[in-house]
Parts: C-alpha cells; structure tokens; sequence
C-alpha cells in the first residue's frame, strides 16, 4: 500500500485514495501536427512504454482530494517514491540526470537545454 | 535417453532407498556457441527448446536462466487452463495449449497433473450473460466443447456457491469450459526442462543474459554473466523482464510490468471441485489437490518489478469471494505472492519475429500465460526454426500495434486467466 | 488413556486452579483450568496425541508453544461456527469448548491412512511426479480423487458465518512488534518522549519468553521486570497495547495489518456482538521488529513421535500450565539454554537426563545442572526413538561432529524428549518488504541485515540472545525511532539496570543425528513435520538436481505446510548444506511472504459482506418502482426497473404492453440513471470538438445534438445528447454505465493534454431526477403539467431545450427521443424528483400513460435501429462500422481517435458492419450473439462471419427484428444468412436496413 503525496493540495494518503495513470511525458503527436502522423508514430504513442526497472517517471491523480493530475517520480523495484511534481512539469534536474535507459534518452535533450522543474 | 519413469522405477529405486536417481537435468557449462539460444527459463522458453529439439531437431541449443528454472511467472501463477476465448486468433492458440495439456504427462514422462476438472465463468449481470452467450456461440462453431449452463446446474456443479437470488451479484448462470482445468506448474517447467535436457538441450541456470551481441542489423551472439555465446539466433522468453533485453538491441516493447498477486488458504478437505472465475467482481478460485483453496484476482495499477504486490487488490478480491462463497470467511489466508506481469496494450500476447535478423521474442502473456505454454512454446520453435512466423502466430505479431490490428480478449468480459 | 499424574500439585503462572473448566476434545468430555490452552489441558489428561500428519499420517503431539506448533491441529466449534486447522497450542480453553483431531479416519488411535506410512519407502519426495501417467484418463478419475481426499487437514465450516468482523485504520509513530522485553523496553523508551506508540503482542499474556529465561535484572526475574513495564505502558496515554494480535504483515512505505482475536476466547463477548476478529490497518513512521526467536528442533530417527517436544515447549508447560510433559524425560541439545529445560523439569519433580551433542561445553546452566545431580551425557545423540503412539525410550549413542552413522548405543527408558536444536530469529516480517539478512556463525541462523524502509530489529528477532544486550539495544532503538519522528524529542536519563545472567557456551551445529545403518535407510529424521518431509528426502532432491532452494522447497514441499517452515526452515538448509558441500548463505533462503500466520478471510471482508458489500444507487422515484413490482436489473451501481410485472403478467407480456403504450399512447421512463456533466468555461465547445467525433461549437444555444465519442484507438466508448445551454455552457449526457468513467476522462484530457483550455466539467448525474415522457400524446401530459414556456411543435421543436416551470416544479426539458416517438425528458432537482413522478402518472392516468422498463426502452429503440454502445458496440466497433460515418466530422483536424480511425486496419471492407436482419420465419427471435457462417457444414469448425448484436420480438411489427455485426455488411443487403443454434438447427436471416420503424423519423417530429 504505497503512501502518495499530491503537489498541489498537499494531501497525503493510501493509493487506494489516488489513481495511478501509468507513464508519464507520453506525446501525443495528432495535438502537435495532425496531419502528418505516420502508423508507427501512433502506434508509438498508443502503445509503447519505457517500463523503467528502477527509476520511472509516471501519471497519478489525486482522486479522493483536490482531483488534479500530477507527475510522480517512482523506483519500480524498491517502490519509493523519489518526487511528485506538477503534471505540466519536467522532474527536478537530478533525477533527470539519474534517469537510465530510454527515460536518459528522453532526458538528453531537455537537459541540454537546461529545463527542468 | 533418460531412464523411464514408472511405478516399477520407484519400486527399483525403494530397493535401494532411491540413492539411484540420476538428474532430471544436467547442470552443463556454457558451450562457446549454439545453433540457437533461448532466453528465460520459464515454462513458454522451456517448452520452446522442447520443441526446437523434438520438432526441428535442433539439438545444439541452449536455455539460459538468470535464476532457477521456472522461477518466475510459470511458479507463481493459479494454474488455470482453459481456451474459450472469444477472438478465433485467441482460440488457436489457447486450444491447441489446451490439447497438448492432455498428453503432456505422457509426453513428457513426467506427471504435470494436468487435471480437467472444468472452468466455470460466472454470469452476474445481463451484461455479462450476452457477452458469455455470444463467446459460447462462438466458441461452438470453432468446435470448442463449451456451454452455458443454468443457475440450478451452477449449485450442482459448486454446492458451495451463494445461490441467493437476492443477493448483489446474484448467479444469473454460468459458460462452462468441462474440459478446461488446472495443472502443477512446476512440474510443467520440470517436465520440459527434463525433456530437453534429455535431447541433448543445455539447460543453463543462474545465467544472466546482459546484452544481445548485432552485427549489420543480425543477431550475432549474447553477453552474459558467464561469457560471452555466440549463436545466430536468439529467442526471447522473459515475460515482465523483456523491456530491458529488447531494448539494449534497440527495440521498443508495447509493454508495462505489473504486478499480479495470488494466495492459498490453509489446506481444507475438498468443497470445490472445479474452477470458477467470478469477473463482475474479479476474483477466481479453485481447490488444490493439496487441499488449499487458490486465489487470484486483478493486477495492482501501477509498474511493479518487486513481486511484492499491494494489498486492496487482494483485499477487494477476497471480499467478493466472501460473498460469494460464504463457508470460506472462517477459513484463513495461510500465504501470498506476486509475480511481475508483462501486459501489452490490447492484453494478447506476442509471438514475433524482430526488425533484427535471428532474433525472436515472445512475451506478453500479462495474467494468463500458464494456460498457453506447450502451444506458446509450440509455434515459437516452428517460427524460430523456420524464420518465418507460425501460422497461429501471425495475428501475434509485434506490427499489429502500428496498424490497429489488435486482438482485443477485453471484449469477451472475461478477465484473461 | 493414560491415568499418570500429569498436572502438577503446583506451579503454573498462567492457570488459575479455582476455575474448572469443561470441555470435549474428539467427543471425550475433559476439564482443565481458566488459562490453560487446548494443549495444556489435553497433555495434563495424560493424552499425547493431537493429530496425524499430512502424508504417512502418522500419529503426533505437540512440538510447540504457540504459532510455530505444525502437528497440534484441530477443529475448535460446530456447524457453521467450524473453524478448522487451529494450533492447540494457541486455542484458549473455554467453558464448552469442542475440539476434534484432523486428517484421520475413523479415529485418531485407529488411522486407516496410517496404510501411507507402511509404504513409505516407496513415497519418496516428489514420488507424484514419477508415476500416476497411465493410463492418461486415470489421473483425473482415479489418482487425483484419492489424493485429494486423503489431503487436506480439517473440514470446512457448513454455512454462512455467524459472526461479524471489522476493521480499523490507525497511523502511529512508533509500532512495536512483539510484547517480550526486548518490545516491551522499546515501546517504553519511545513512549517516554510523547510518541503515539502501538505495541501488538500474539499471546495472550505479554512478557514473551521472559518467564523461561534466566537471569534477573534488578534483582527481579525477568518477567517481573516485563510486566512492571507492560503494566506502566497499559496507563501511558500515548500508548495502546494489543494483545491476541498477530502482525501478520508488512507492505511498501511501512504499511503494516494487525489480526487481532477479539472474540475467539470468549464466546460471552462475542454473544455480546463483539466482532470475532479485527484487522488493524496500521501505517507507521517507524516499526520496532521485537519478534523474538523460535527453537530449533532436532533430525533423529523418528523425532516425530507423540511426546518429543522442543525444550521451550516442555519448560512452558511446567512453568505456564503446571503440566507434567512425561514422568521421565530426556533433553536433547546442542546448546546451554536447554539446560535450563532441565532444571525446572527436575524442579517439578520430574526425572530427566541431558543428552548434548557438543563434545565439551563450560557454562554456568551447565554446571548448575550437573550440580543439581541430573545426568549429563556430553558427546552424544538420541539415535532411535522407541514406541509408536508415544515414546517408550531412546538409545543414545556417541557422537562427534560430521559423524555419518553411529556405532555403540545404549537404551534408555523415557516417556517424553525436550529437544533444542538452537534458535531462529523470527525474520519473517523484517523480510515481507524485502529486508536484507545476514547468516551469524553464533547463531548458525539469518539475523537482519539492512532494510529500506524505517525498520529496527531488537532482541532475539536481532540475534541478540543475552538479557543485558537486549535491554540496552532495545532502548537505543525505542529513542531512536522517537527522535526519528521528533528530532528535538526529550528523553528522561536512562539508568541501565543491574542485570545478572549466566555464561553461555557456543552453540554447535546439528542438522541432523546419525543412527545406526545410514540416516537415510529406512530411517525417518523429519524436518517438515507437517508436510512429513525427511532428511533423505531433501537429499534425493539434490541428487536429482532440484538444487536452487525453490526446486528443493517445491519438490519436497518443506517449508510449505501451514507453519510456512517456521521450524524446519534452517534445519532444511542446514542438511542441504550438508548433503551438497555448500554454505547456507551460498544456499540462500526461500522467500518470507505474508502472513506471518494464517488470519481468516472474515476479517479480510470486514463489515463489507450481505448489504454492505457494495451498496445499491437509488434514483428518486426507486421506491415507486419497487411499490409497483417492477423486476430490476443492474447497470453499474444501479438497479433500473427491467419490466413492471407487477399485475401477474409475465415479464414478455408485460414488456410488448409497454412498448405498445409508448407507440400509440404515452409511456414514462424513468432515466435517472443517465449520465449528466455540465462543461462550462470559454473554451467548452472547442474542447468537445476534440471530444466527440461530430462537432459541437456550431451548436445553437438552447438546441441538443446527438454526439459519439471514441478512445484514441479509433473505437466507440460512450455516446449521447448534448445540449448547449448557454455560448460557454453544455449539458453533456453520457450512457448510466459510462457517467463517472467520462466524467474523469473529460477531467484527464483538460488537465493532461489541452491544460491551454479554460474549462470545468461538473458531473451532475445525482442532482437531477430525469423522466422521458414518450408517445404520441407527450406533450398532451406536458400540457398538462401547466407548463410556463409555449411548447408548440414550432416554438420546441425536435432536438431543442427549455427550461422553465412544469407547475411548481423547476425543469429542464429536452425534446430528444430515443423511442422514435414525440418524447420530451424532463429533468428536475433529485428532491422534487418523486413528486414529478407521481404528478406525471397522474396528469397521465386519462392518457393512458404506462410507465416502461430498460427492456421495453431497447426494443423500442432497436425498432429505429438506434444503436446501444455496449451492445452494438463492443470495444473493438468504430463509428464507421455501426454506418454513423455522418457522424464522423472530416473537417476537424483532431479529436480523440481521429487518428486511430485512419491507420489501414480498422477501414478495411473485412471489417464488420451494422445490419439488421429479419428472420425468414417472422415468429422466430434470433439468439443474442449467434454468429453467422460463410458455409454451413455438418460439423464444426465453420468460418464466422459476424455475430447478432441486439435480438428482439418486436410487438409493433409484429415480429422479430434484430442488429448484427456483419463482415462488409452493408454492400450485402438483401443477402440470406445462416446461423447455425444450439441442436444443429440454422436459422435463416435476410439482411435489411438496422432502421425497421418509420425510416423518415416523422413520428418525433410531430
């Protein structure tokens, strides 16, 4: 029973009172260009998921307090949860730097360019 | 060839105290290179060795395993198998599981206890009653021995059952599988893993594959942590851990790990006699030859490679089995566990060649692989062996995800078990 | 039985020797004392044998003191109060108690299945695997039927269960786990500095093994000194004590549940309505593990024998029971704490011998045994046991370390064996959330290690075996978790007290006692008691090659039984190190899960069982409904009237009598249950045209319009009416079924996705009670709802909206009709919802107007060919299938699933189409669901070409319609298919427009 944390009302409480979204910063390419989106593009965007072992970035909401969505950063092994920050937000800086895998290769660029939360 | 065996070996062995045993398996070093590597020890990568060596005749491969052999999903999972699914790429492959199932103690000389007690699909809603209506349609004209039976018929088959009509959920009938059951998973695993070891397959455990070694886009040999195996074609069979491999050869997986929990009671003298599975509220249950009552439910929401799961899926699934089955609430809970799942976006597996020449993945079984492994393991030989994807295993392939051409099994109403 | 004086003149700290207490064990009527447990009291009638095993079925006593006994199981109650499987050593005798042994037939003296044990030679482990094959038919009808009937312990209760259970949430500072002195000294410590600490202890009484450990502190014996403590913690404020309350298990982020026993005990309280069982549900900012450790038994030839006990066990039953285990008994041991065993043993009077595996071992228990004039045999093993249904004696042979089979012997007389083989640690929920463990020489057992969550470990459950060391760390650890949670926590200066204890010699390792011939011929040297699993078996899984410690666990089942190898779990390691040269940390230990013990699937529930167990969604107007007879069905949480049979007529009859009133008179529906979000802000109408596959900003104010929805996969998810209140202001309704799902979907996609958009979305479904009036004289009863807004055909046309007065009653009217009829649906605040209702019926009484079902609804519905998501649709369907392409806009450059909608698959001509079908035989009703067939053969398997959606009798055409997903469907229409029914029958069907009823759509329009 994981014990989440909402960045924007500031409650606390069992998993049971929040609702977990699944991966976090997936692009959705029809709101950016709809009408140049190829097949596989879609089906990227549809179906495919980093499934970090470790470190992973995700989508909860806050359903039983202030309703909003928000982002969590979340260790899939040890199950601790590392940063929840806003739905609009990048991860603090650290983390990004400590993403592996395909989250580092999402991470790159936006490091580069010095964003974060 | 191993030595059989019978009742008459174990009255040899008694002699003399059973001292005389030889392995089920061999423990062997890795061989510097294979005709074929398979990747995961599971049930669906032990079966397909199984069949590489019997069916192809490759006998120079190998299995490898990071850890013992049929220690992930194949040994944590409730054993069900059925195969009156509702889409007829579902129905292939889970039937023809289904009937190797039958034969495979024979097969394999050794006892998988493959038991076809039946499975039984409550309906609790109008909702639920069309749509198990229309599977049985279905699975009729597909030639599969199923039916829908009455509420009266439902408390003949489970006297145990709450067959209060008043009741929240009451039982407006039931889809009855008679010929679906359950099995001993380990044993399944054992069983393969003793049949290809006897033809000569290298069953390497405590063999952790760490990178999948290309050369100009064709799989050229695998790291591990034992060294280094050359081999030219790699199949891949390591359900919630297949992200991680796929993508250090450059592949992206329509996969997410979850984790899937299940408990035993303590072990009580028989009141159920054939599985039943409850989807309106998301429970299944049947009764172990031990005695101990097994359940499972859904999966918990959110990535999971712990095997730890959390309680309010349990939680929730017991409640209902509460009601469900009334005598249990005074029987306990002697033990849980957790498996890490490997769910794909429309639930179905996948059985697929790669954009990378000779290698080979087949995973995706989410919460019902158990059911599926001799046919999994089946197909997946033919399509590594001939290049070429097995006819059952088209609809499976990895391209279905670009194009829209999902095998949606949510549609039956039947939670994938 | 036996008559031998086994319950002392004195002693027992826990019995109370002025209450009798009566009770039967397997029908036998039997007294013991208040305090005693199942256990005590059938030992000190002189009876040893509690039950038979689950494989040989073999006779057996107790071994244990409390929830680590694996042989003691029994049945306690009758009927549907029947709970099997209970530990005697943990079942609280009561006034009229009924016990019954398990696994045995016909009687516990006479086993017929004790047969097993004659053949056991030829049942090694995992002799299933071998044989049972053939003939392939016999395992299902033959083998398995005998296996499961000789498996399985206990019975099952019969019936619903009686009683109640709950459950309570609690956070907490500090939980202490474990009421012995190390929990104890912690829970104090933290208390002292103001924390909320809860402590939660399995046994009744706490003090733990305090009263069966030397030493004295203070002065004081160590159990004094506990219960000053415990006593001092039952009035501190800031904490709470639980006793019968097992920590069952521990969960991510420190979560952890607590099964307490409330009632079991005491069936006075739970006469009273006590819950027999409570579930804690604790979430803790730090967790003290004080759960101590658990003997060790020892591997001899036949160790199981009724009356070989752990020494732990045996000092319990003297020093708690004041129960004699035999008359004349031996310790065997390969450690200093048995020895104490053997002095309150020979302190009671009772004659006893040590026998100790160790070649020399010095300490002060030693010494003060052999003092005492008790036999000490150094160097030695018990080889043989004697007896069957109880011991009758022993032979003791020489021994040194690693020694394989032993030569000379010598007999010894005895009626009962005290064995220690060392202790555990208890790990189990220091590992549940995977805290790492280390193996201790000392100990030759795991001790924690390190854990990442806010876990300590004090006492025994930490390795720590001595008085004064446990003391010392456990206060560190109670302050520390304090400070933990309140960095500038006071504490009172602690006086570390004056303790005294004895020396200890090291312990040293048996994993196994040899006998003569070798162990593993013939011999049984047992390791899972329970599961029967013997020392040979562990080692033919070795030879075999189930080497990991999961093949060896699963193919021998030890460690599985219901102790979960609470004592044969390191005993087993310790022979497989042996067998295969590795060490046990090399080995590795199985996986600890949850629970610690078993708890019951009752407290699980909860309250949530019968009534409770998902409450029902009632609409305003329910009751009348139910007053009218109506049958219902659930859609959600609801229960919507299905028909009103109410007048004896049956459910057909009384659906066609609805339909009918709807097409030539006025029926009324009560559509509640419709799903009502109100989408206001400046952006609302650009953000439903990304929503819905039509488009919604060219909406007029005060019109409504017919809207679809898909998932991004291109596929149908929900449809229905929207209409536009104001420019910034819609009122979407959404499928009963799909309100809250698209509620926090519109949510997810605004706050996720188009965060630029200025919108709320407000789901409003229970705050209106909505009714559709339907039929030709609608707006006749509207009419007669003194209405204060014009509701001629001109000024409320078709797909139009007022709001306004109906009488007294504020609405909002929608003129929308899903019948194909002139229909109004008038919405009003829930609370006037049932006086609308009855005003309706009774301005409607002279119009004829019936009120209709959910059944009557679809077949009206499926007349016009409307189609219902969920129905027609089932998640894999695109609009385009079921022929709303119209629907689909081409100008909008996205919404939800425009894209999905393109990718080659889902446009194909393979794809299926909406069609309707009209038998060839007008009286017959397709089957819902049947498929159709490209060929029909005599025998399956046919090709499927597409499947009946929705299949009906239609009353108004006087026969039967239905709606079917056909492959390419609509370039076939006039073309007969087959469906091959249940009973080789095939019914015929022509493909016609879904549209069967008035195709222009005049009727609504009028």
């Amino acid at each position: 029973m994981l014990l989440v944390h909402c960045p924007v009302c500031g409650a606390e409480g069992d998993e049971t009172d929040f609702h977990g979204g699944g991966q976090a910063h997936v692009r959705r390419p029809a709101t950016h260009d709809p009408a140049n989106v190829g097949d596989a593009a879609q089906g990227e965007y549809l179906f495919m998921r980093h499934n970090a072992r470790g470190l992973h970035f995700e989508r909860w909401r806050c359903d039983r307090s202030c309703g909003k969505w928000f982002h969590a950063a979340r260790d899939t092994v040890t199950m601790e949860f590392k940063a929840f920050y806003g739905i609009t937000e990048l991860p603090p800086r650290a983390l990004m730097e400590a993403a592996t895998g395909e989250w580092a290769a999402y991470f790159k660029d936006k490091l580069a360019a010095g964003k974060s939360s | 060839m191993k030595s059989r065996y019978s009742i008459f070996s174990i009255a040899r062995n008694a002699m003399n105290f059973h001292k005389d045993w030889e392995r089920a398996w061999r423990s062997p070093e890795p061989k510097a290179e294979y005709d074929a590597v398979i990747v995961g020890a599971g049930g669906h990568g032990l079966a397909t060795a199984y069949y590489l060596a019997k069916n192809h005749k490759m006998t120079n491969i190998a299995i490898v395993e990071k850890g013992w052999l049929g220690g992930g999903n194949t040994g944590r999972n409730t054993t069900i198998i059925r195969s009156n699914y509702l889409q007829d790429s579902s129905i292939a492959i889970y039937e023809l599981a289904r009937s190797l199932y039958e034969g495979l103690s024979k097969e394999l000389n050794y006892n998988v206890m493959f038991s076809p007690r039946g499975v039984l699909m409550l309906c609790q809603t109008e909702h639920e009653l069309r749509a198990f209506k229309r599977t049985a349609h279905a699975n009729r004209l597909a030639g599969l021995d199923c039916r829908m039976i009455t509420p009266g018929e439902v408390k003949e088959i489970v006297p145990i059952i709450n067959d209060d009509p008043a009741c929240r959920y009451p039982i407006l009938g039931a889809y009855y599988q008679p010929r679906g059951g359950t099995g001993r998973h380990d044993a399944v695993a054992w069983g393969y893993a003793r049949g290809a070891d006897s033809m000569g397959v290298d069953v390497i455990q405590n063999c952790e594959v760490t990178n999948i070694i290309r050369e100009g886009g064709k799989v050229v040999g695998l790291a591990t942590s034992r060294g280094v195996i050359k081999t030219k074609k790699v199949g891949v069979v390591t359900a919630g851990n297949v992200s991680g491999l796929m993508q250090r050869a450059g592949i992206r997986m329509p996969i997410e790990s979850l984790c899937l929990q299940a408990l035993v009671s303590e072990p009580i003298k028989p009141v159920l006699d054939c599985v039943v599975m409850a989807n309106t509220v998301h429970g299944y249950i049947s009764q172990s030859d031990k005695g101990e009552l097994v359940i499972g439910g859904g999966t918990d929401p959110y990535n999971n490679y712990s095997q730890r799961g959390s309680f309010p899926s349990l939680e929730h699934t017991v409640t209902a089995l509460v009601e469900t089955f009334p005598i249990i609430s005074r029987l306990r809970m002697l033990r849980l566990w957790g498996g890490i799942v490997d769910m794909t976006g429309d639930r179905s597996p996948i059985i697929s060649k790669t954009d990378v020449e000779g290698l080979y993945v087949n995973c995706g079984w989410g919460t019902g692989g158990f059911k599926a492994i001799p046919g999994s393991g089946y197909v997946f030989a033919d399509t590594i062996a001939n290049d070429r994807p097995h006819k059952i295993a088209v609809p499976f392939g990895l391209s279905r995800f670009a194009e829209g051409r999902l095998i949606d099994e949510s549609v039956a109403a039947a939670v994938a078990h | 039985m036996s008559n031998k004086p086994y319950r002392l003149a004195q002693g027992g700290s826990h019995i109370d020797r002025t209450q009798r207490v009566h009770f039967t064990f397997d029908g036998k009527p039997l007294t013991g004392f208040a305090g005693d447990t199942l256990a005590s009291a059938v030992m000190a009638s002189g009876s040893r044998l509690f039950g038979r095993s689950f494989k040989y079925h073999r006779p057996r006593g107790i071994v244990g003191l409390g929830s680590e006994e694996m042989n003691a199981l029994v049945g306690v109650g009758d009927g549907a109060r029947h709970e099997p499987n209970l530990r005697a050593t943990q079942v609280e005798l009561f006034d009229g108690l009924h016990a019954v042994s398990q696994n045995r037939w016909p009687s516990l003296t006479f086993d017929v299945g004790a047969i097993n044990s004659r053949f056991s030679r030829f049942l090694p482990g995992g002799f299933y695997y071998k044989t049972f094959m053939w003939p392939q038919s016999f395992w299902k009808h033959v083998y398995e039927p005998l296996i499961r009937r000789s498996a399985g312990l206990g019975k099952a209760p019969e019936g619903r269960d009686p009683d109640s259970y709950e459950q309570i949430h609690v956070h907490c500072d500090v939980l202490v786990v474990g009421g012995g002195l190390a929990g104890l000294t912690a829970a104090k410590a933290a208390a002292a500095s103001g924390a909320k600490v809860l402590l939660a202890d399995e046994n009744p009484e706490l003090g733990g093994m305090g009263d069966l450990t030397a030493g004295s502190i203070n002065g004081a014996c160590v159990i004094d000194h506990a219960k000053v403590i415990a006593a001092e913690l039952l009035d501190a404020d800031n904490a709470h004590v639980l006793r019968r309350s097992t920590v069952v298990g521990h969960w991510h982020h420190n979560y952890l549940m607590i099964f307490e026993r409330v009632g079991d005990h005491d069936p006075a309280l739970l006469a009273s309505g006590a819950p027999r069982h409570r579930l804690w549900k604790v979430r803790a900012k730090q967790v003290i593990m004080a759960t101590g450790a658990i003997e060790r038994p020892i591997a001899f030839a036949n160790n199981d024998r009724p009356g070989i006990m752990l020494a732990s066990a045996a000092s319990a039953l003297v020093e708690r029971y004041g129960v004699a285990p035999g008359v004349n008994g031996i310790v065997f041991t390969n450690n200093d704490n048995a020895y104490l065993t053997a002095l309150s043993l020979k302190k009671a009077g009772i004659t006893v011998r040590v026998v100790d595996s160790r070649a020399r071992a010095d300490g002060t228990l030693i010494e003060r045994t052999k003092s005492e004039g008790i036999e000490v045999s150094m160097g030695s093993v018990i080889s043989a046991v004697e007896g069957s249904m109880g011991v009758t004696g022993v032979r003791v042979a020489a021994y040194r370390r690693g020694q394989g089979r032993v030569i000379t012997e010598r007999k010894i007389a005895c009626d009962f064996i005290a064995m220690s083989g060392g202790f555990n640690p208890a790990l189990h929920l220091w590992c549940h959330n995977g805290g790492k463990i280390k193996f201790d020489d000392g100990l030759q057992s795991f001790r924690p290690d390190q854990h990442h969550d806010a876990v300590m470990a004090v006492g025994a459950a930490n390795g720590t075996m001595d008085v004064a060391a446990t003391v010392g760390e456990a206060q560190m650890a109670g302050e520390a978790a304090a400070k933990a949670v309140f960095p500038k926590a006071r504490f009172p200066k602690f006086k570390s007290p004056e303790i005294k204890e004895p020396s200890r010699a090291p312990l040293e390792p048996l994993w196994f006692a040899p006998a003569t011939g070798k162990y593993n011929e013939g011999n049984k040297h047992f390791i899972d008691f329970q599961n029967d699993v013997t020392v040979a078996d562990l080692e033919l899984a070795q030879r075999e090659g189930y080497e990991s410690v999961e093949h060896t666990k699963r193919y021998t089942t030890f460690g599985m039984a219901t102790d979960q190898g609470k004592t044969s779990n390191i005993n087993g390691l310790g022979v497989v190190s042996e067998a295969t040269g590795k060490s046990i940390p090399e080995i590795g230990v199985t996986t600890f899960r949850p629970p610690y013990s078993p708890f019951s699937f009752g407290s699980i529930a909860g309250v949530l069982t019968k009534d409770l167990f998902l409450p029902v969604r009632c609409t305003p107007a329910y009751q009348w409904h139910v007053d009218r007879g109506a049958t219902f069905e659930p859609v959600g949480q609801w229960r919507r009237a299905y028909t009103y049979t109410g007048n004896g007529e049956d459910r057909q009859a009384s659906i066609n009598r609805e339909i009918l009133a709807v097409r030539h008179k006025v029926g009324l529906l009560d559509a509640s249950t419709l799903g009502k979000i109100e989408i206001k802000g400046p952006d609302a109408a650009e953000f439903l045209d990304r929503i819905y596959t039509n488009t919604f900003s060219t909406l007029k104010v005060g019109k409504c319009r017919y809207g679809l929805m898909m998932n991004e996969l291109g596929f149908l998810t929900d449809d229905g009416v929207t209409v536009r209140l104001a420019e910034d202001h819609f009122l979407m309704h959404t499928t009963s079924g799909g309100a809250d799902r698209i509620a926090a979907w519109l949510e997810e996609w605004l706050q996720t996705e188009w965060t630029q958009y200025k919108v709320f979305v407000t789901p409003v479904t229970e705050q209106w009670a909505q009714f559709a009036i339907a039929g030709p004289r609608a707006r006749n009863v509207l009419a007669k709802l003194a209405p204060d807004f014009d509701i001629s055909h001109e000024a409320f046309p078709h797909m139009s909206f007022r709001e306004g007065k109906l009488g007294a009653y504020p609405v909002r009217v929608f003129r929308i009709s899903f019948s194909g009829e002139q229909s109004y649906e008038v919405a009003t605040p829930a609370n006037l919802g049932r006086g609308l209702w009855d005003a309706i019926m009774d301005v409607g009484q002279e119009l004829g107007i019936e009120p209709y079902g959910t059944e009557a609804l679809h077949v009206l519905r499926a007349e016009k060919g409307f189609i219902v998501v969920g129905d027609e649709t089932d998640g894999t369907t695109t609009p385009i299938d079921v022929g709303l392409d119209g629907l689909v806009s081409k100008k909008k450059p996205d919404f939800i699933g425009k894209r999905s909608l393109e990718q080659s698959y889902l446009k194909g001509p393979y794809r299926k189409q909406l069609v309707g079908l009209l038998t060839e035989e007008a009286s017959e009703v397709l089957p819902d669901g049947a498929y159709a067939v490209r060929v029909v053969k005599d025998k399956p398997p046919m090709e499927m070409i597409g499947q009946v959606t929705s299949s009906y009798y239609s009353p108004t055409l006087e026969r039967s319609i239905a709606m079917a997903l056909i492959e390419n469907g609509r370039a076939r229409m006039g073309e007969t298919l087959s469906f091959p029914v249940e009973g080789n029958k095939v019914i015929r069907a022509k493909i016609v427009d879904p549209v069967f009823y008035d195709k222009e759509g005049v009727r609504q329009n009028v």
